[in-house]
């Protein structure tokens, strides 16, 4: 498989912590790549750097096998990277559409549009589209997003980063305030959006739920990537094992 | 699987019915209407007249179009407490240039181009206030309370500073006759007529276009709305701007009306504003509210005092049943949320 998002040797200190020293990290198109670590290990520091949040030090990512530079999160944004945040990013007063919408308004066509006056009928529209082939179940699109339950937040959460992706999604945790039948949901939304072709990154100290959602997982341990699985090879000793130390990879750094 | 509740992939918008009862704004709405009707019952004759009503949209003019401005700001979570202030500098700043202009420091016969001088000089004496306020706290972070109370306290040493702590005793004749006291076809006030058309276009602009929809974002989450890419410390400063803007345009208002820069007469308009707004059903936590819930909110207040004054009951029964309505939305507004983030 060829690599949407390649990361080598990414190298990020902060003052005198060395958060990442030399993390590699890659993902491809149409596959789930859960990336796992202990506390510490430097997988948010990672994810940060490959969402424009922050700028590693040294190393290089390659889009597509195009070297690029991550300065911002708006520059990963034209790139086709889109990340959901763990706690929960979304305006709870504004209704499900306005929120998938939030910051990429349509408006108007004409002089009221160049007035920014914004086209709620057509949004509404799209969002329910966008919600219905997500699998995303809401009542209705026009409550505020706070009188939803958890669950639906998240996959509003969920479904706003994946509509506007063109590439690649980050998810930190994305399942991690949620109940049963609300997680299976929001699993559910990660696995059509992989199918669709998307290159969909899982962070999660879930281990179960990684084994069941992703198709390979990368083991981050004191800010290098320790290990490298097939998901369906794995078992849970093997996970834990990288994550603590007891099971190293030479190849995987 | 077969027990949740949300299996149907229905997303369709709620029915009309459903919005309305779940608005604030209605309830607050009927509340506005209750008053009405029960004075007009108890005082047929003197209570439901057009020269009541009149009298009653004349009076609320000048705080509606502060109350405009402080809904926006405080749908951004924020608020501001230097509008009446900000009205008293802005009219003051602009008598005192028309003064300037005229000889003999006497504006009462100064022409339509002292007058535009005076309206420009007024809007931007207020916006100056209201960019000083955004900058403040969008920019260096100090929390709107503090910063408005600050600029409340300077706004008002400045336009007093101005005028050696007296009000201005001429403000042209032209500008009494026409803002002040003139009327559309005989019947409509100029003063309602520019309140109205203000409210219109600022309701217009917070309900329909995306500066509106980001006003309500940043007031709802302001991380979630810089994450999603919108600039919220240039919009906050915007807001705040438009505020100090409508406070100078109420200002001049003020002026045309009293005849006079009324030093001592706008010191409750900033609470009176923020009563207003939320009873009108707008969220002082942010990310709720609408300005017909803000035009209501600056009537019921304006009602009771009329009703209460015609019907012979001490006007200072007003004040407490003002309190009573304002203690009552906010804690509607309260319980409502916690309803809301138990889920």
């Amino acid at each position: 498989m060829t690599a949407v998002l390649q990361a080598q040797n990414i190298v990020k200190h902060y003052g005198s912590v060395e958060a990442l020293r030399g993390a590699s990290f890659e993902v491809g198109s149409g596959e789930v790549v859960a990336l796992i670590g202990d506390n510490g290990a430097g997988k948010s520091t990672l994810v940060k750097c490959l969402s424009g949040a922050e700028i590693p030090d040294s190393g290089t990512i390659t889009i597509d096998g195009r070297q690029v530079t991550l300065d911002s999160p708006v520059t990963a944004r034209r790139l086709g990277i889109e990340t959901v945040y763990q706690d929960l990013a979304v305006a709870p007063d504004l209704d499900p559409a306005a929120n998938l919408f939030l910051g990429r308004e349509i408006r108007r066509k004409g002089l009221l549009g160049a007035l920014g006056v914004l086209d709620k009928a057509e949004m509404r529209r799209q969002a329910a589209e966008e919600f219905t082939r997500l699998g995303v179940t809401l009542q209705s699109i026009d409550v505020p997003i706070g009188s939803l339950s958890g669950g639906q937040r998240q996959s509003v959460a969920v479904a706003r980063s994946v509509v506007w992706a063109s590439k690649v999604v980050f998810m930190d945790e994305p399942t991690a305030a949620l109940g049963v039948v609300q997680r299976e949901k929001v699993l559910d939304v990660i696995r059509r959006v992989r199918d669709e072709g998307m290159a969909v990154v899982l962070i999660s100290h879930n281990m179960p739920e990684v084994l069941s959602v992703s198709d390979r997982v990368e083991v981050l341990r004191l800010g290098r990537r320790v290990a490298r699985f097939t998901a369906a090879d794995a078992t849970l000793e093997d996970l834990v094992g990288a994550m603590t130390g007891a099971l190293t990879q030479e190849d995987a750094a | 699987m077969s027990t949740t509740v949300d299996t149907l992939p229905t997303v369709e918008r709620r029915s009309f019915t459903t919005r309305l009862l779940s608005a604030n704004t209605f309830w607050i709405a009927l509340v506005l209407l209750a008053l009405i009707v029960v004075f007009s019952i108890l005082a047929p004759d003197s209570f439901l007249t057009f020269f009541n009503f009149q009298q009653l949209f004349i009076e609320t003019a000048v705080l509606l179009v502060i109350a405009v401005g402080m809904t926006f700001v405080i749908i951004t979570g924020g608020i501001d407490l230097s509008v009446g202030s900000v009205l008293i500098f802005a009219g003051m700043i602009s008598a005192k240039t028309m003064e300037w202009m005229s000889p003999g420091q006497d504006a009462s016969n100064a022409g339509w181009g002292t007058i535009l001088v005076g309206l420009v000089v007024a809007i931007l004496g207020g916006s100056v206030w209201g960019l000083l306020n955004g900058l403040l706290i969008a920019r260096a972070h100090i929390p709107p309370l503090i910063v408005t109370l600050g600029t409340l306290g300077a706004a008002l040493g400045v336009a007093s500073l101005l005028n050696d702590g007296t009000n201005v005793r001429t403000v042209p004749l032209e500008l009494r006759d026409s803002l002040g006291f003139g009327t559309l076809e005989g019947n409509i006030p100029n003063l309602v007529v520019v309140a109205a058309i203000i409210t219109v276009i600022f309701g217009f602009i917070l309900h329909t276009t995306r500066f509106g929809r980001y006003t309500f974002a940043i007031g709802s989450n302001a991380e979630a709305a810089r994450r999603a890419g919108i600039g919220v410390t240039r919009h906050l400063t915007f807001v705040y701007l438009l505020t100090g803007f409508l406070a100078g345009i109420a200002g001049f208002m003020s002026l045309a009306y009293f005849q006079s820069t009324t030093i001592s007469g706008h010191t409750t308009d900033n609470l009176n504003a923020i009563a207003a707004v939320v009873m009108g059903g707008t969220s002082l936590f942010g990310g709720l509210g609408t300005i017909l819930g803000t035009v209501i909110g600056v009537f019921i207040p304006a009602v009771l005092q009329k009703g209460f004054n015609i019907i012979g009951v001490q006007p200072y029964w007003q004040m407490i049943a003002v309190g009573a309505v304002l203690v009552a939305a906010v804690w509607f507004d309260q319980h409502r949320r916690r309803a809301q983030n138990k889920r």
